[in-house]
């Protein structure tokens, strides 16, 4: 197994690095889902011939980049309702089949942005809970459970410095089990059964992590 | 045998107070625009309204929400930037709201057209919106039981229809129209235009008339507008 890469002469990831980085973990011809807002963005790192193939719950296979001028077409828009174009080999149809390829199990990866992510990787990320939010799920569990991996993309902590990778999630659940990986500013993280491990850090180490969150965290390849 | 309208009015005559209106569309893409105006004005009310937004701006569901016509919304994502008008009856408790998975709120119509009576589905399991349903463990995985949406009334959008009322779609603005069409007694779809029988290859059509009750010709309709 490989371990954990320090990078300690740098600072945290910016938003576009972040992006890259998750576009770098998406194995070549996979079928992607990218969720609405910051992992929108990851599409636009993948290689050009990475032969992944983008899937909008919308109804649609093969998305391309989004439209521009004459391009515009009020029928073909993204999940974020954001004209896009297609790309050739791209497929239509309709909701029931969208959602039903999702929760068989066909797509391999999506990535959402969360609220919060706990360590058995139970995901919040649809609603905040305060009394006077409006609930509005969208897609979000269907995608939580149905994609093969669900890497999420978000902050490590909050603006106030709460962690966001947390015992227990505070929010409304959005999925079970479901995340398979997190990427964050500060850095990645693989959960699996046997809890939270450090992939990689940027402007801290697994120690100076480790004295940040709640949760139990160690580096790739060190038992539990 | 479904009949072809040009006027809106006759398109949706009959729809009765305290309906469910399934309406299709996903943001402006497939929304039955003509339709849900010309409901708007035969002024069917009581209404449970089945889509997957609560309606954008102030035209099309967003107005027949503010109509007042509108008792209960089944949606997915009812909060938006420009949700305005629901937000507003929501808040002023004018409104019942039920939340729904986007692809939950699929298959239940999709099992109501189909003859299905429940389905165990993964999604939402363990979350707010599993509370007080019926789970099982089938296969060491937890499932939640969900029932299906029948409608009264569809309404939706496609693209061309014949005039058997057999319907194609234009890329993403065929969501929900397809599965709606199945899952209502009766099911009204506004096309841009009507061809004569035969026209459309049957290996493209995606909506087979057997489903469609009437079809409101918008290329005939649109200068009586």
């Amino acid at each position: 197994m490989s371990s954990t890469v320090e990078h300690l002469d740098r600072g945290p990831l910016g938003r576009d690095e972040l992006a890259a980085l998750v576009a770098r973990d998406i194995p070549p011809g996979s079928f992607v889902n990218l969720g609405i807002g910051q992992p929108t963005t990851v599409a636009d790192h993948l290689p050009a011939g990475s032969g992944v193939v983008l899937h909008t719950e919308n109804g649609m296979l093969g998305m391309g980049p989004a439209a521009h001028g004459d391009e515009i077409d009020p029928d073909l828009i993204n999940a974020g309702k954001i004209p896009v174009t297609e790309l050739p080999g791209a497929s239509y149809f309709h909701h029931a089949d969208s959602f039903a390829m999702m929760r068989g199990g066909h797509l391999d990866v999506c990535v959402l942005g969360a609220f919060q992510v706990s360590e058995r990787g139970d995901l919040a990320n649809w609603h905040t809970g305060a009394p006077d939010a409006i609930p509005a799920v969208g897609g979000a569990m269907d995608l939580a459970t149905g994609a093969k991996q669900v890497f999420v993309m978000m902050t490590l902590f909050t603006k106030d410095g709460t962690p966001k990778l947390v015992p227990e999630c505070t929010y409304p659940l959005t999925g079970l089990a479901c995340v398979s990986r997190v990427y964050t500013d500060l850095a990645v993280f693989h959960i699996g059964p046997g809890g939270v491990t450090v992939a990689e850090t940027y402007g801290t180490s697994v120690a100076g992590l480790a004295s940040r969150l709640e949760v139990a965290v160690r580096p790739l390849g060190q038992q539990p | 045998m479904t009949a072809v309208f040009t006027d809106p009015e006759e398109a949706v005559a009959g729809i009765a107070d305290g309906s469910t209106v399934l309406i299709g569309g996903f943001g402006m893409a497939g929304m039955p625009v003509q339709l849900i105006d010309a409901l708007i004005r035969q002024g069917a009310t009581d209404l449970t309204v089945v889509s997957n937004n609560a309606g954008n701006g102030d035209t099309g569901l967003a107005a027949l929400l503010a109509a007042g016509r509108v008792r209960k919304m089944i949606c997915s994502f009812p909060r938006q930037s420009d949700s305005w008008v629901f937000d507003g009856l929501y808040r002023a408790g004018k409104i019942e709201l039920e939340v729904v998975p986007q692809g939950t709120l699929a298959e239940r119509m999709r099992a109501a057209g189909a003859g299905i009576g429940a389905f165990y589905c993964p999604t939402a399991v363990g979350t707010p919106l599993a509370e007080g349903k019926e789970t099982r463990t089938i296969d060491g995985r937890d499932y939640v039981l969900e029932y299906p949406i029948k409608g009264d009334v569809a309404l939706i959008g496609a693209h061309v229809g014949d005039r058997m009322g057999n319907l194609v779609y234009r890329k993403t603005a065929r969501n929900f129209g397809p599965v709606m069409a199945t899952a209502a007694a009766l099911t009204i779809a506004q096309v841009h235009h009507v061809v004569e029988t035969g026209e459309l290859d049957p290996e493209t059509v995606v909506t087979p008339c057997i489903y469609v009750d009437r079809i409101l010709d918008l290329s005939a309709a649109e200068g009586s507008l």
